[in-house]
């Protein structure tokens, strides 16, 4: 923003009555010392001003000063706003309150600035006098002297400094600054664990030993959300669908690790219409009367393959498409996934839908130890 | 007006600086320096000024952000959340929307400021790339540029996960599967990156750090780089009359030029809080907080991320299982591929071009997209490739909007992935040779008039009227191709460097730019006049 | 002819033909597009016992597809056409017909919803001044909803099934919208969106948009309890009564929701806002730099 000097408000001096314009208030008293401008020894091509019809020039002048003047306004009503009003009935809060102060501090913001960029443009275009110049373009490149010169003293510091004679020295200065640059990244180290067995196990594994430890045969599934878990006559129904996490998880592990294995425990639980339903070769004992339970992490590259179309019994990951078919241990029917969704193995206790055991693969996305 | 003395409130600051800097002898040297005029100019001024903007906006913000995953219960003011389990980035973001006055403004500002910053940027890019003003002595500033457009990305990328909220989550967790295929160290990665299992505690805490301070430091430093390149090397002019290689024509700096940068930068903060005010951004409190288990339809990143969503979407779900390990090649080509050969591609093509034409001259002037058939035509076809895969990256909210079938729409982008940049090469082409017949035709027999003669034996033609001296002058700026030098010299010893695969590839490709070039030059036979029925010539404007 | 070769010369001509060329390709592709589906004007009431009155009512609207007997009727190589009705009880019934999903004209990938023929409407406007179209309109509302309860208590006495949700259970004043909003976002935004927008499916099905104030909290209740086409089965032992009303809740809450940034831009995210933000947005500021970089004006000059 080009704050035009005459515009700050200055003090006002003594009149100039040596013949010269009047001082309006507002206008800072010109030197009476040396001159700004330096000796012209370097060609700065001279421009000399346009002449402007002083008739138009007036109008385009109020028409500018108006654009300012409804700047200054709206800035004015941005602050009044703010201090008269945003602050009523206790302050901002909530939906409608943000709304009425998100318009007006925004709207007076938007107005201000752009009151003033037509100004400035209306002014520049209509009241600056500036002709076009012409400036000439040099070559960047040294001349020939400056080249030979530099070369000159570039090979004699070289030969001064030593470093071209002395082999001793140039190669061990090498060897010393070599490690300085990779020693600071072994630091990094410690950004995280190593993965080791990590990425095979989900809190399934856990919660099942840990029932069994009790005497169980499983853990039971809870809804998402509601923690109820769930009995085979509650989800009877074919064509439901619900998610589900394994019983026990705010219980049994720490706060902040609550999310972080949810992202690999949560599980889609599907009724798949028992006449439609092929379980897999070793899996017929996995499923409960075509209830069947899957990950719900997406092995494509893990958001939640989440939609589930009851009349086709594919599961779609709305992130890209992947597409995996519920009646056939969800193996890939389209999209980029490249690995069925994981099965968990299910059972009956007590009426209640109960998980045997933790996947019997990964689950998410494939990674390069994957095997 | 020209008095020999300023007032003194401007000339005591100014001496106190020459005094202790030599600072009078460069403002003199540059008040007068000259900025062409082209609106297209601006373009680069919009990011600029919009980065400006994301500071100013971005600090305000850092006031109440607090980049922390611990879980809190929301107590604030947006009644459907509260109760509700929650980070403390999450619960702060909605603080500052519902709670601190003009919090949802400074928000929405820097959110809009973020993605007018990226379009600038391409848009920019896309003006210099066509106009050739990338060619020497400014390929370094091409690369800074896409330094910054890739730091930017990245920037973005942070910058949208920090509030932790459902849709911005989803992206992380992309970026996490993604970081875990990638071969030998993807799972290493994945645990450094974030501290552990995704999502952890660490990630917010980090991107916060690479968003305020990290990149923004790399970007100043590259900006101000670019700004100084620039300043040294003049900017470039549209191949209009006054302008040459040797001589740059244009309004001064000071006053002219500094009032309309000026004005330009009151515009764009005038712009992004009017989008500010009235256009609502990155709702969050209607994402909801992030969890794992949850995910909406319609999940894209902003716009810049959106070519390589589109690639993840359109891949073929291939992987290779061998000798236990696992290659995702589903996930590893996308993310590498599409973008690595627009980028690297940009990067490279200053050098390949100098290579292929062997031109190695200093270009100041820009060169008409018509005039350079086959740079203009793969421009094209690489905003083609780029804008193709963009669309397919919102390819389900096409296929609801549009009432198509989702699979229709994967399948239709996976054609036109190969298909498209073909087809746009061959046209933009053909549409640059057409523009260069009809300028050597204007040159050549001068601007129909619209007044139809007849001649004595009863033959219409309508008068053709030369063209004015500033079109004429716009039309043969344009070079024509001439035929390489021989690659042999008088001894009939063949040029080193033109032999072998490498050297044969480039006479074919050097060929091949220059071959269907259309002369455009002036005639000196004066059928001009013959065809405009006069003897003596009019100029008419 | 002189004309529009007079014309081609001008500035403008070059944007005139690309926006010709666009309205042809609309008019075109209106053209191509499937036709709204439109309903016919059937069933007349009758006085009679009501699940005799149903079971006619049945039998004019629905029986064509359904089967007299609501069995279902199959196509030749045995694919369903329309399924049977037996089993999917007054829920379902109330839901298809008071949404006009059915009865469908054009079996499609999916039955759109649209206005319920004038047998079922029982929203149709009644607060009339003059008296007479009042009242007209009032008993015309009042057969509709007794034809709709007739309907349904046939349907429901085939086979039992699902049971229309009383008002209490509907009312979203009641329910938790925090717990709705978690429900939602994990079972139902995957579909549907973050909020209820709408989202496609695969095949050209979708999942429509719930923001409408034609979707009723008890069309919703009843969608999730007996899961219409493609969309699963949320029974009340799987998502308790209280958790429908808490999503029930939760939509109702969030579409009432103003936008405190502006305008919603479709609420859909980010791909509304990086086209506004490249056509509006970058559009704006190449026309300010057309403004500041143009040439002055002639006339400032002094003559």
């Amino acid at each position: 923003m080009s704050d035009d000097n005459k515009e700050t408000a200055g003090s006002t001096g003594p009149r100039e009555d040596d013949g010269r314009r009047e001082r309006v208030i507002g206008t800072p008293s010109p030197a009476r010392e040396k001159a700004l401008l330096a000796e012209d020894n370097i060609s700065a091509p001279a421009g000399v001003g346009e002449q402007l019809d002083e008739a138009s020039a007036k109008r385009a002048e109020r028409v500018v000063a108006s654009f300012f003047l409804l700047a200054f306004l709206a800035s004015v009503v941005f602050i009044a706003y703010f201090i008269g009003w945003s602050g009523r009935d206790g302050g901002m809060h909530g939906v409608w309150d943000a709304r009425e102060v998100n318009f007006w501090l925004g709207g007076t913001m938007a107005l201000a600035f752009l009151s003033m960029a037509i100004g400035v443009t209306i002014w520049v275009r209509r009241l600056m006098t500036s002709k076009p110049i012409v400036q000439e373009r040099h070559e960047l490149a040294a001349d020939e002297e400056t080249r030979a010169a530099f070369n000159r003293d570039f090979l004699e510091g070289a030969e001064d400094s030593g470093i071209t004679k002395r082999p001793l020295l140039r190669r061990t200065l090498l060897l010393a600054a070599a490690p300085l640059g990779l020693a600071p990244l072994v630091l990094l180290r410690d950004l995280g664990p190593l993965p080791e067995k990590k990425l095979r196990h989900t809190f399934w594994g856990d919660a099942v030993k840990r029932a069994q430890a009790e005497g169980k045969r499983g853990v039971r599934l809870v809804v998402d959300g509601t923690n109820k878990p769930l009995k085979v006559s509650d989800f009877a129904t074919p064509g439901s669908m619900i998610t589900v996490l394994p019983e026990g998880m705010e219980e049994h592990l720490p706060e902040d690790q609550v999310l972080t294995q949810v992202a690999k425990a949560v599980t889609i639980l599907i009724n798949v219409p028992s006449g439609e339903f092929k379980p897999a070769k070793g899996r017929g004992n996995w499923h409960v009367n075509g209830i069947v339970a899957y990950s719900k992490v997406c092995t494509h590259v893990g958001c939640p393959a989440a939609l589930y179309e009851q009349t086709t019994h594919h599961i779609l990951c709305p992130c890209h498409q992947s597409t995996f078919d519920a009646t056939d241990a969800a193996k890939v029917v389209f999209g980029p996934a490249a690995r069925p969704l994981p099965q968990l193995p299910l059972s009956v206790e007590d009426g209640y839908i109960i998980a045997t055991s933790d996947y019997h693969e990964p689950v998410g996305p494939s990674f390069w130890e994957r095997g | 007006m020209s008095e020999a003395t300023a007032p003194k409130a401007v000339e005591a600051p100014l001496t106190f600086l020459d005094d202790r800097l030599g600072s009078t002898t460069f403002f003199k040297r540059n008040m007068k320096k000259v900025f062409p005029d082209h609106w297209s100019f601006m373009l680069g001024e919009i990011a600029l000024y919009s980065f400006i903007i994301l500071l100013l906006t971005g600090v305000f913000l850092t006031l109440w952000f607090r980049p922390s995953m611990g879980e809190v219960v929301y107590d604030g003011s947006y009644v459907p959340l509260k109760g509700v389990k929650m980070s403390e980035a999450y619960a702060s973001t909605l603080h500052i929307s519902f709670d601190i006055r003009g919090g949802l403004l400074m928000r929405q500002i820097h959110h809009w400021a973020a993605l007018l910053f990226m379009a600038s940027i391409l848009a920019h890019m896309l003006r210099v790339f066509f106009t050739g003003a990338y060619r020497k002595p400014r390929e370094l500033n091409w690369l800074i540029g896409i330094g910054m457009f890739t730091l930017g990305m990245l920037e973005g990328l942070a910058g949208y996960s920090l509030p932790d909220d459902l849709l911005s989550g989803t992206g992380l967790r992309i970026t996490q599967g993604v970081a875990e295929g990638i071969p030998v160290v993807g799972t290493y990665i994945y645990m450094f990156l974030f501290g552990g299992e995704f999502p952890g505690q660490d990630i917010v805490p980090r991107l916060y750090m690479v968003h305020i301070l990290l990149i923004p430091a790399l970007l100043l430093g590259l900006v101000t780089a670019h700004m100084m390149i620039m300043w040294v090397q003049k900017h470039t002019a549209m191949p209009v009359k006054n302008q040459s290689e040797k001589q740059v024509y244009g309004y001064p700096f000071y006053p002219v030029f500094m009032a309309k940068t000026g004005a330009y930068f009151l515009f764009t903060f005038g712009v992004l809080a009017l989008f500010g005010a009235f256009a609502q951004i990155n709702p969050i409190w209607l994402f909801g907080p992030y969890d794992p288990g949850a995910i909406s339809s319609a999940s894209q990143p902003d716009w810049y991320m959106g070519v390589l969503e589109g690639s993840l979407r359109i891949m073929p779900g291939w992987e290779i299982n061998a000798w236990g390990h696992t290659l995702s090649l589903s996930v590893l080509i996308p993310a590498a591929l599409p973008l690595g050969i627009v980028f690297g591609g940009a990067a490279a093509w200053p050098w390949v071009e100098a290579w292929v034409t062997g031109d190695k001259r200093h270009h100041h002037v820009n060169t008409r997209p018509r005039n350079a058939p086959v740079r203009t035509a793969t421009g094209i076809a690489a905003v083609t490739f780029y804008g193709l895969l963009w669309l397919a990256g919102a390819n389900d909210v096409l296929a609801d909007k549009f009432h198509v079938s989702l699979f229709a729409t994967t399948w239709f982008f996976r054609v036109t992935f190969f298909v498209g940049p073909v087809i746009a090469f061959i046209v933009t082409k053909r549409i640059c040779l057409g523009l260069q017949r009809k300028d050597a035709d204007i040159v050549g027999h001068g601007v129909e008039s619209g007044v139809i003669l007849m001649s004595p034996d009863g033959k219409f033609s309508e008068r053709h009227e030369p063209a004015r001296d500033e079109e004429k002058h716009v039309i043969l700026s344009k070079e024509n191709a001439r035929l390489q030098p021989p690659d042999r010299d008088a001894n009939g010893i063949p040029a080193p460097g033109s032999k072998g695969p490498i050297g044969h590839l480039r006479s074919r490709l050097n060929r091949a730019w220059t071959y269907d070039d259309i002369p455009v030059e002036e005639h000196e036979d004066g059928h001009e006049e013959i065809e405009s029925g006069r003897t003596s010539r009019e100029i008419k404007h | 002819m002189k004309r529009i070769t007079a014309w081609r010369r001008r500035p403008w001509a070059g944007y005139a033909v690309v926006l010709a060329a666009l309205a042809a390709i609309g008019v075109i592709y209106a053209g191509f597009s499937p036709q709204t589906d439109r309903a016919e004007a059937q069933g007349t009431a009758q006085a009679a016992e009501d699940l005799k009155h149903g079971q006619e009512l049945f039998n004019k609207n629905c029986a064509s597809c359904h089967g007299l007997n609501a069995e279902g009727t199959k196509d030749a190589e045995g694919n369903a056409i329309a399924p049977s009705l037996i089993g999917v009880g007054a829920a379902s019934v109330d839901f298809q017909v008071s949404t006009g999903r059915m009865p469908a004209s054009n079996p499609g990938a999916q039955i759109p919803r649209k206005p319920p023929i004038p047998a079922f409407n029982t929203s149709i406007k009644t607060d009339f001044e003059e008296k007479e179209k009042r009242e007209a309109a009032e008993k015309q509302k009042a057969q509709a909803e007794k034809n709709l309860a007739d309907l349904r208590a046939y349907i429901s006495s085939l086979g039992g099934g699902p049971e229309v949700p009383p008002a209490s259970a509907v009312d979203p004043s009641k329910g938790d919208a925090a717990l709705g909003g978690k429900l939602f976002r994990t079972n139902c935004a995957q579909c549907h969106n973050f909020t209820g927008q709408g989202g496609a499916l695969t095949g050209g099905k979708y999942a429509p948009a719930l923001s409408g104030d034609d979707v009723t909290p008890t069309q919703m209740y009843e969608a999730m309890l007996t899961g219409p086409q493609a969309m699963p089965v949320f029974n009340d032992t799987t998502l308790r009564p209280e958790d429908k009303q808490a999503i029930i809740a939760y939509l109702v809450q969030t579409r009432e929701e103003p936008n405190p940034g502006g305008n919603g831009l479709g609420r859909i995210g980010p791909v509304s806002e990086g086209l506004v933000a490249w056509v509006v947005g970058v559009g704006l500021m190449i026309m300010a730099a057309m403004w500041i970089t143009a040439k002055k004006p002639k006339k400032l000059k002094k003559s």
